[in-house]
């Protein structure tokens, strides 16, 4: 583990501890927004038949690099009826419930920050200090805008939590472990022992079992979509209706925290679905490590695939950005209450039954 | 309930359909011009800047009279006798000294009226369209080809031409 490979290095629990919880910011985190934002706005260019960013290096790659270098250079705004504390407070409150997520999550089997048993039920509760940051930023910014965006987002996150964690309880409930670590060990091998498939075991509770995975998969796609605030789920930001949401009075850096952590969000939450049906860091078609008799190559591998993956899912995400209308606030709630909910409930009944055959 | 499950059918339909509409356009090659590298060709008779080509201009004035904004203004010299200006490109004689040829296309409305009445053509559009200045001032674009000198010169040549010949006739008046 990487823990005790930083604990052999540094000879000290707190450092090597320090280490390991900055780790997932710089060599993942940043880079990765950095090359989300870009590809946002490739994916928006390209499937509007336009370019995209073309003027800052080969085909703009170095356009968020140099978006960053102006966001560091803004004034940071705070206007005077604000409520200097709370409005200080909410962006580093985002962030931090978006980044405590990353502590679980299994990147390969070698980097992973905190090896807990209560993996995903540690992510869906910490991942709720976001509503709370969300709506802090809105009720401080004393703008209307901004307060209607928050409860907007506050009312979206917490009816979409229910249906994702009807699906989080039925995959732990087939399996017996919510540890995001050993979820991923479980489905090693080929591409079709991913819980998506049914899972490793051969038999015929795998076949019954592929229909309602596939809905479990849809249900927490989209419900993880609204999650984290993206369309068609993105009333609480509506650029059109509600100038920008919550963040309409954040400026410079505080801004692009929020914006760090919306990017994370959309990471942590494709992973924790990748994860959960598509084998986590497991390679779908074995490995060349073991092929080639290189064990230190399985890790990197590993790694290889498990971005590959998160990215994947936040490209798709990306591309449904760029499909589909915003919803109104009734169709949200209509769309969670009336569909997902019922469903997944159906869902979890239905693979309780199958799981005890 | 039959209701129900054709409304979530329907709705995973319109979104893969949608979605499959959005992906071909990610592959389809996109429009855009890259403007400042890459620039659109022009239609053939697009007006823009006007261009003056002295070597053709007798300095007839007839663009500025035709000009409805006054944009165009030619102050001109007639030649002394034994001055050879040379000839225009469709074999006119030049016979004036263009000392002065300025058109401001701060107040120009590319109406191209100028163009026509020209016996030499030799003002037309071109296709600059990028000449944006700071300065209003700089809009004034001079197409005159004498230097300052050279234009005192030719307009004291001819007022010394003029007076002699002034002198010349009072001289034959007074011997008459």
């Amino acid at each position: 583990m990487i823990y005790d490979f930083l604990y052999n290095l540094t000879g000290s629990s707190v450092l090597a501890g320090f280490l390991i919880a900055l780790l997932p910011l710089f060599a993942f985190i940043l880079p990765f927004a950095l090359f989300a934002v870009l590809l946002e706005r490739k994916v928006a260019g390209h499937i509007q038949d336009r370019l995209g960013p073309m003027r800052v290096g080969y085909h703009g790659i170095l356009q968020t690099i140099a978006d960053i270098i102006k966001l560091v250079q803004k004034e940071d705004i705070i206007a005077k009826e604000n409520d200097k504390l709370f409005f200080n407070i909410a962006p580093v409150l985002t962030f931090v419930g978006s980044y405590a997520a990353f502590a679980v999550i299994p990147f390969s089997s070698i980097f992973l920050g905190a090896k807990i048993d209560l993996g995903i039920f540690y992510i869906i509760a910490v991942t709720g200090l976001v509503v709370a940051g969300i709506l802090m930023a809105g009720w401080a910014s004393n703008n209307k805008y901004s307060l209607l965006g928050a409860m907007r987002s506050a009312a979206q996150i917490i009816s979409y939590e229910i249906p994702t964690i009807l699906v989080v309880l039925s995959i732990v409930m087939m399996t017996g472990t919510m540890s995001l670590f050993d979820l991923s060990e479980n489905q090693t091998g080929y591409f079709w022992n991913w819980y998506i498939l049914g899972g490793p075991s051969m038999s015929l509770q795998k076949f019954l079992l592929i229909p309602f995975m596939l809905i479990g998969f849809l249900i927490i796609y989209i419900s993880t979509l609204a999650e984290v605030n993206r369309t068609p789920f993105d009333i609480p930001e509506a650029e059109s209706e509600l100038v920008s949401g919550y963040h309409t009075e954040y400026s410079g850096m505080k801004f692009a925290m929020f914006f760090l952590a919306e990017y994370a969000n959309m990471f942590a939450v494709s992973a924790i679905v990748a994860t959960m049906f598509f084998g986590g860091y497991q390679s779908p078609f074995g490995y060349l490590g073991n092929s080639l008799n290189m064990s230190w190559l399985i890790p990197l591998e590993q790694f290889f695939w498990f971005i590959f993956k998160g990215i994947f899912f936040v490209f798709v995400q990306m591309w449904l950005r760029w499909t589909l209308p915003r919803l109104r606030v009734d169709q949200l709630m209509a769309a969670s209450w009336k569909y997902l909910i019922p469903i997944a409930f159906v869902n979890l009944l239905i693979i309780g039954f199958i799981t005890l055959i | 309930m039959k209701e129900y499950f054709n409304n979530i059918f329907t709705a995973l339909l319109t979104i893969f359909v949608g979605m499959k509409v959005t992906l071909r356009h990610l592959f389809t090659p996109s429009v855009t011009i890259q403007y400042p590298d890459v620039k659109i060709l022009l239609p053939e008779r697009e007006r823009n800047r006007l261009y003056v080509n002295m070597d053709d201009c007798i300095g007839c004035d007839q663009c500025a009279r035709a000009c409805p904004v006054n944009c165009i203004e030619i102050e001109t010299v007639k030649s002394l006798p034994g001055e050879d200006l040379g000839k225009t490109s469709n074999g006119k004689k030049k016979a004036l000294w263009v000392t002065k040829f300025t058109i401001d296309f701060a107040k120009c409305c590319y109406c191209q009226l100028c163009v026509f009445p020209c016996p030499t053509e030799c003002i037309y559009m071109t296709d600059v369209y990028e000449f944006s200045e700071y300065d209003r001032n700089n809009l004034i674009y001079n197409f005159a080809t004498l230097t300052e000198e050279q234009r005192l010169e030719k307009i004291e040549n001819f007022r010394k031409f003029s007076e002699e010949k002034e002198k010349q006739k009072s001289q034959a008046q007074k011997s008459e």
